[in-house]
């Protein structure tokens, strides 16, 4: 049987993202290995979250940041990039 | 300490997960993948960068379709939920109005999206439709097609009469576990009405309140097939929402680019509004 995919459209920054985000889902799975429970913890946002909640809010509030800086800033998205990385080490440290 | 679960049940829900991917992760990764290329069809693609985005973040379209969805899924859950709980709580509990009103209220959810589009489009025509006809005839300058207001009130109007059931369903089942001690303990206590309300049932209903506001959001958020039937997103663009307005880059205009950035940013937005819904809710819960 020989499956096509191209109708996917698979691009290697795209691919590159998804394996990212595949690594840090996997990365998340040995962490609650290594350390059962999720780590639920009450941060600035008064409310408890797990260490799974955290990597949602980094993601989606990443994404966001990503689009804000496309359409206030412009295309180049490496500082957008930088700031999302210091905003979801800020997420896992206070939220 | 011993464990409590067991890793093999994974494999149980193992199907579902398959599943899943078929139906949602493998169709959002090609999204993602078309949003950052333009394609003239037969799977030849360029790439394209972040431009779709670009270009939909500064398209006054988009925002004005986004403005218009936002003011309507928050006029129809204003409508509808407090509609919902007051029809919920006036439902009889026992005998046999019980059934008649379940199936009363069962049957606007029966009818699929395009044939209440097709009842309301029929309905609100000042011609030869019921209301609109008579709605005309007592003085009431009433015309769908013409006005955006007289649109906005169909379309309204039509969501409530679809989706309020829902939520009356949802109340009622949230209403009905309620054991009758809590009733005897309110009425020892010569509890008022709107104490019973506000202090037993309003907090049983809670957890299917949230639901409730959950799925209406998203549905009147993503609200399609209905207003494309009554109205075509018109007059004019009055009542294109963002559905509508993908509908018509993608399949319209075959623009298969722009539109999966369109869908992407759409699918963030409902996903924040959703968790921001969610988390506030099931907090407010947890701290009664």
């Amino acid at each position: 049987m020989n499956l096509d995919f191209s109708w996917m459209a698979w691009t290697w920054p795209t691919a590159a993202f998804f394996s990212v985000i595949a690594l840090l889902l996997l990365g998340m799975g040995v962490w609650e290995y290594a350390s059962p429970g999720g780590n639920p913890r009450i941060g600035v946002l008064r409310f408890e979250t797990t260490r799974g909640d955290r990597l949602f809010v980094s993601l989606l509030g990443s994404a966001f940041i990503h689009l804000a800086w496309l359409g206030l800033v412009g295309p180049s998205l490496w500082w957008a990039l930088a700031l999302s990385v210091v905003y979801a080490i800020g997420v896992f440290r206070y939220v | 300490m011993e464990k409590t679960w067991n890793n093999k049940a994974w494999f149980l829900v193992l199907p579902v997960l398959v599943l899943v991917a078929f139906t949602a992760v493998i169709p959002l990764m090609t999204v993602v993948n078309y949003s950052v290329q333009d394609t003239f069809g037969n799977n030849v693609f360029t790439w394209a960068g972040t431009e779709w985005f670009e270009d939909l973040l500064s398209s006054s379209r988009f925002w004005e379709a986004m403005v218009r969805n936002l003011i309507f899924s928050f006029i129809i859950l204003a409508i509808e939920v407090p509609l919902g709980i007051f029809i919920a709580l006036n439902m009889p509990k026992k005998g046999w109005g019980v059934p008649v009103c379940l199936v009363l209220m069962s049957l606007p959810l029966l009818i699929p999206w395009n044939v209440v589009g097709t009842i309301w489009q029929v309905f609100g025509r000042s011609d030869i439709g019921l209301m609109g006809y008579y709605l005309n005839a007592i003085g009431i300058d009433y015309n769908y097609v013409q006005d955006p207001f007289d649109a906005w009130v169909t379309i309204i109007i039509m969501d409530v009469w679809h989706w309020t059931s829902l939520v009356v369903l949802l109340c009622y089942a949230g209403l009905v576990s309620i054991p009758d001690a809590f009733y005897q303990a309110a009425k020892i206590d010569g509890a008022s009405r709107w104490a019973v309300f506000r202090y037993i049932q309003l907090p049983k209903m809670q957890r299917v309140l949230l639901i409730a506001v959950l799925l209406r959001f998203m549905d009147s958020f993503m609200i399609y097939t209905e207003p494309f039937v009554v109205t075509g997103g018109g007059p004019g663009n009055s009542t294109t929402f963002l559905s509508i307005d993908l509908v018509k880059t993608a399949l319209g205009q075959f623009d298969l680019g722009p539109a999966a950035a369109m869908s992407l940013v759409y699918f963030l937005i409902i996903l924040l509004l959703s968790w921001v819904f969610y988390t506030v809710m099931t907090n407010y819960d947890a701290e009664r």
